[in-house]
C-alpha cells in the first residue's frame, strides 16, 4: 500500500507546504519571539532592550497576583470544560431524539458558536447588568442582590456562564456526529436483552462517545485557557479585584495594557509550558481510557 | 504565454499604483484617537473642516477603541514602522510617552521647526501642565481634557428638601442622609473613575499629596503616598455610606453612568466631558457643581486636577508631514475650533482665548453648569499636590487602585490593609518604570 506514496517524496510537503507555511508564521515565529522577548527588559517603544537572564520570569513567580490568577485560571477553565461538555452532552443526546423538526433544533443549537466572543460578552453583560439588566432584575425581585462590579464570585459565574453558552454549540456538533455514528444495530441487540434506556446509554453510548469526548476535552481546556479572553474582556475586564482575571488576560494586561513587554512573555511561555504540560498530561494518561 | 500574463499583471499594477498615486495628491496624515460614538463623529467633522480649508494635507482620523487599545496599537505599529503621524494618548500614559524620547517628536519641537504661529503663553496651564517637561516645554498638544464634577438631580434632591449644594464633604454626608432616609432615591451618591475621583482628584482638592517628589514632577523615584493620609478617612467615610446606601459603587471607568441616568442614585461624581452623555440619557432635570473638599482638611478647596488626553506626535515624518501637522495643530488650537469643541463635548478648552470666546458668544449664561469644570480647575494657584500627576505605569497602578477599592468595598479586606495593599503593589509598579529608564 505504501509503495505508491514512496516514489513521490515531494509531493506531500508540496501539498502541506500552504498549511505548514500558515503554521510556522502564525504559530512558531510568534511562541519564538515571546520566548526570546522572556529573556529581556524593554521599554514599550522598543528603544533600549537588555538581556535579563531569568529576571522576568523570577519577577513573574514571586508575584502573588500571578498565583492568584492561576487559581482563577484552574476554577474557570475546569468549569468552563465541565459545565460545555456536560450541558452539550445533554443537549445532543436530547436532539438526537428529536425526529420532527430536528434540523431546526440542531441549527438552532449551532447559532452561538457563531457569535463573536466580545458579543457574546456584551450579550450577558446586558442580561446581568447591576442597574439595567433583565435577569439582575429578576433576581433582585427573589431577594438575590446580583452585582457583579462588586462580587468576585458572582462575576466568576457570569464569565464562566458565558463562556459555556459560547463553547456548547462547538461540542454539542461533535457530539452529535458521534452519537449518530452509534450503530443502531448494538443498542437494538441490548434492548432485546432488557438493558433499559439508561444502561444502554452509560454501556453503550458513552463509551462509544469516548474517542470524541476526549478531543473535546483538550479543546475545551484549550478553549478555557486562551480563546475566553474576549468574554472576560467585555464583560469584567478581570475585575472586580482581580476576581475574574486567568493568566491569560493577565498576559493581555501586563503585555497591552501596561506595556510590560517582558513580564507579559516570560508569563505567556509559562503558559505555553502549562498548556502543552496538560495536553501532554491528557494524551498520556486519560487517552488510555478512551476506547477507538 | 507566461510572459504575456506577466506582462499584462505588471500593466495592472503601476496603472492602479498610478491611480492611488493620483488619489493621494496632497500628504496624508494619520490621526488615531479613541473617541467613540458623538465625539467620534465631532472628530471626524473636525478633519474634514481642516480637509476642506486648505488642499495640501489630508488628516485621516482613525478611531482606534478604547484609551488603552489605542496606545497599544500605536505603540505596536511604531514598532512595525506602520505607526500613524499623531496618536492620542491618555494623561496615565503621559510618562510612558515622555520617556519615549527618540519615538516622539515633541510639540514644542515640531511648532518650532514648521512654519506657524505658536505662542505657549496662550494655553491654559492648568491644562497643559499635565504635558510639559520640567523646563515647561510642552510635549503634546492637549486635546480632550476634562476634571471631575458633582451632576445632582434636582428632582430628587427637591423630594428630599436638600436645597442648597453641599461644598464640602461633611455637608454632602448631612445632604445624601436625607435623600435615601426621605426615599427620594435608594442611593445617595455613586461615582465613575474611582481612582480618578476619590483618591487622585480628592488629594489635589485637599492639598494631600498622592505621592512623593511633588507627584512625580520631580523626579522618577516618587513612590505613593495616599495610605497615610486623609484619602483613607475618604475611604473610609464611603465604606460607611455603602453601608447605609448613601455610596453605591458603580463599577471602573464611566461604568457607574446608568445608576444616575434611572434616578437609582441622586448623585454622581463623573467628567466634566459627560456632560453631553448625562442630557442625552437623563430625562430630568439635572445640575452641575463643583467636588466638595473636606472640611476637616483644608479651609478651601485646591483646584482639581484632570484627565483626558493629549495628542502626541511620532517619529519618522517627512518634511511635508511635520508641517502639515504643526498646520493641523495649530487650526485645532484655534480659538473657533477650541470654543466649538469645549461647548460641544464638555471637555475643557485649551486656550484663554477660546474660554473668553465661549463666554462671549453667551454658551455660559445658557448653560448654567457648564463653565464649573474651568472654574474648578482654576482656583487658585496650583499647588504641588493639585499640579497632576507624573508616574510612570499609571495605568496599571490605576487598575491596583480600582481592584483594591474594589476589594474594600466588597468588605473582604479593611481600609487601611486595603490602601496598603495598593501603595505597595503600586510602589513596585513604580520601581520597576524607574529602573526600566536608568
Amino acid at each position: 500500500m505504501s509503495a505508491p506514496f514512496q516514489r513521490h517524496r515531494i509531493t506531500p510537503w508540496i501539498l502541506m507546504a500552504p498549511q505548514l507555511g500558515i503554521v510556522l508564521v502564525f504559530f512558531f515565529w510568534p511562541a519564538l519571539q515571546a520566548i526570546e522577548q522572556a529573556f529581556y527588559v524593554e521599554d514599550a517603544f522598543g528603544l533600549s532592550r537588555e538581556f535579563a537572564g531569568l529576571v522576568n520570569f523570577k519577577a513573574v513567580l514571586s508575584d502573588p497576583t500571578y498565583y492568584q490568577a492561576a487559581g482563577t485560571t484552574l476554577i474557570f477553565s475546569l468549569a468552563v470544560a465541565v459545565g460545555a461538555m456536560s450541558i452539550a452532552l445533554l443537549l445532543a443526546v436530547m436532539a438526537d431524539r428529536v425526529i420532527r423538526g430536528a434540523r431546526v433544533y440542531r441549527t438552532l443549537l449551532v447559532w452561538p458558536y457563531a457569535v463573536a466572543p466580545a458579543v457574546a460578552g456584551v450579550l450577558w453583560l446586558f442580561l446581568f447588568d447591576p442597574t439595567l439588566g433583565l435577569i439582575s432584575g429578576l433576581l433582585g425581585n427573589m431577594g438575590i442582590e446580583w452585582d457583579h462590579k462588586l462580587n468576585g464570585a458572582q462575576a466568576l459565574a457570569l464569565v464562566i456562564m458565558a463562556s459555556i453558552w459560547k463553547q456548547m454549540s462547538y461540542n454539542f456538533v461533535f457530539f452529535l456526529a458521534a452519537l449518530q455514528s452509534v450503530p443502531n444495530s448494538l443498542l437494538e441487540a441490548a434492548a432485546i436483552d432488557r438493558a433499559g434506556p439508561w444502561r444502554r446509554f452509560w454501556t453503550i453510548t458513552f463509551p462509544l462517545l469516548s474517542p470524541t469526548a476526549f478531543f473535546l476535552l483538550v479543546m475545551n481546556s484549550v478553549y478555557a485557557f486562551f480563546e475566553t479572553f474576549g468574554t472576560i474582556d467585555t464583560v469584567t475586564s478581570g475585575g472586580p479585584g482581580g476576581a475574574t482575571t486567568t493568566l491569560v488576560y493577565k498576559v493581555y494586561q501586563d503585555g497591552f495594557v501596561g506595556q510590560d513587554m517582558g513580564a507579559s512573555a516570560a508569563q505567556s511561555v509559562l503558559l505555553m509550558a502549562l498548556v502543552g504540560g496538560l495536553t501532554w498530561f491528557q494524551f498520556r494518561y486519560v487517552e488510555k481510557k478512551v476506547q477507538y | 504565454m507566461q510572459r504575456a500574463f506577466l506582462l499584462s499583471s505588471l500593466g495592472i499594477t503601476l496603472a492602479l499604483g498610478a491611480y492611488a498615486s493620483s488619489a493621494q495628491a496632497n500628504t496624508q496624515i494619520t490621526w488615531w484617537h479613541a473617541m467613540g460614538g458623538a465625539l467620534g463623529d465631532k472628530v471626524d467633522q473636525i478633519a474634514a473642516d481642516f480637509n476642506a480649508s486648505q488642499d495640501t494635507y489630508t488628516v485621516k482620523p482613525v478611531f482606534k477603541g478604547n484609551y488603552s487599545e489605542t496606545m497599544t496599537s500605536a505603540i505596536a505599529a511604531y514598532r512595525a514602522d506602520k505607526g500613524p503621524d499623531i496618536v492620542q494618548i491618555y494623561e496615565v500614559g503621559t510618562a510612558t510617552m515622555m520617556a519615549a524620547k527618540g519615538a516622539i517628536v515633541p510639540a514644542y519641537q515640531l511648532m518650532a521647526s514648521a512654519d506657524v504661529d505658536f505662542d505657549p503663553e496662550g494655553y491654559l496651564p492648568a491644562v497643559t501642565g499635565y504635558y510639559t517637561d520640567p523646563e515647561g516645554n510642552m510635549l503634546s498638544l492637549p486635546f480632550n481634557s476634562s476634571t471631575p464634577v458633582t451632576y445632582y438631580n434636582r428632582e430628587r434632591l427637591a423630594q428630599a428638601g436638600v436645597e442648597e449644594i453641599p461644598r464640602t464633604w461633611q455637608e454632602l454626608g448631612d445632604a445624601l442622609e436625607k435623600i435615601v432616609d426621605s426615599g427620594a432615591a435608594s442611593c445617595g451618591l455613586t461615582t465613575t473613575w474611582p481612582s480618578w475621583v476619590m483618591l487622585e482628584n480628592y488629594s489635589a482638592i485637599n492639598d494631600v499629596p498622592f505621592a512623593s517628589q511633588a507627584n512625580g514632577f520631580e523626579g522618577a523615584d516618587a513612590r505613593l503616598r495616599f495610605n497615610r493620609t486623609a484619602v483613607v478617612d475618604q475611604i473610609e467615610r464611603l465604606t460607611r455610606w455603602q453601608d447605609d446606601g448613601r455610596f453605591a459603587y458603580g463599577g471602573r471607568f464611566d461604568d457607574a453612568a446608568p445608576k444616575f441616568y434611572s434616578g437609582d442614585c441622586a448623585l454622581m461624581m463623573a467628567s466634566s466631558a459627560s456632560y453631553a452623555n448625562i442630557k442625552e440619557n437623563a430625562d430630568f432635570d439635572f445640575g452641575v457643581a463643583p467636588l466638595p473638599y473636606d472640611a476637616d482638611v483644608v479651609e478651601q478647596a485646591n483646584n482639581s486636577i484632570i484627565g483626558g488626553a493629549s495628542l502626541w506626535v511620532l517619529d519618522g515624518l517627512d518634511e511635508a508631514r511635520r508641517q502639515g501637522v504643526a498646520e493641523f495643530f495649530e487650526y485645532l488650537s484655534s480659538p473657533d475650533i477650541q470654543a466649538d469643541w469645549h461647548q460641544y463635548s464638555g471637555y475643557l478648552p485649551i486656550t484663554q482665548a477660546a474660554a473668553d470666546l465661549t463666554r462671549k458668544q453667551g454658551f455660559y449664561a445658557d448653560h448654567p453648569g457648564t463653565d464649573v469644570a474651568i472654574k474648578q480647575i482654576t482656583t487658585g494657584e496650583p499647588t504641588e499636590n493639585s499640579k497632576g500627576l507624573r508616574l510612570g505605569n499609571m495605568v496599571q497602578i490605576r487598575d491596583v487602585i480600582n481592584g483594591e477599592l474594589e476589594e474594600i468595598f466588597s468588605g473582604d479586606v479593611g481600609v487601611q490593609e486595603g490602601l496598603d495593599e495598593a501603595v505597595s503593589r503600586g510602589n513596585a509598579l513604580l520601581e520597576k518604570f524607574e529602573s526600566a529608564r536608568q
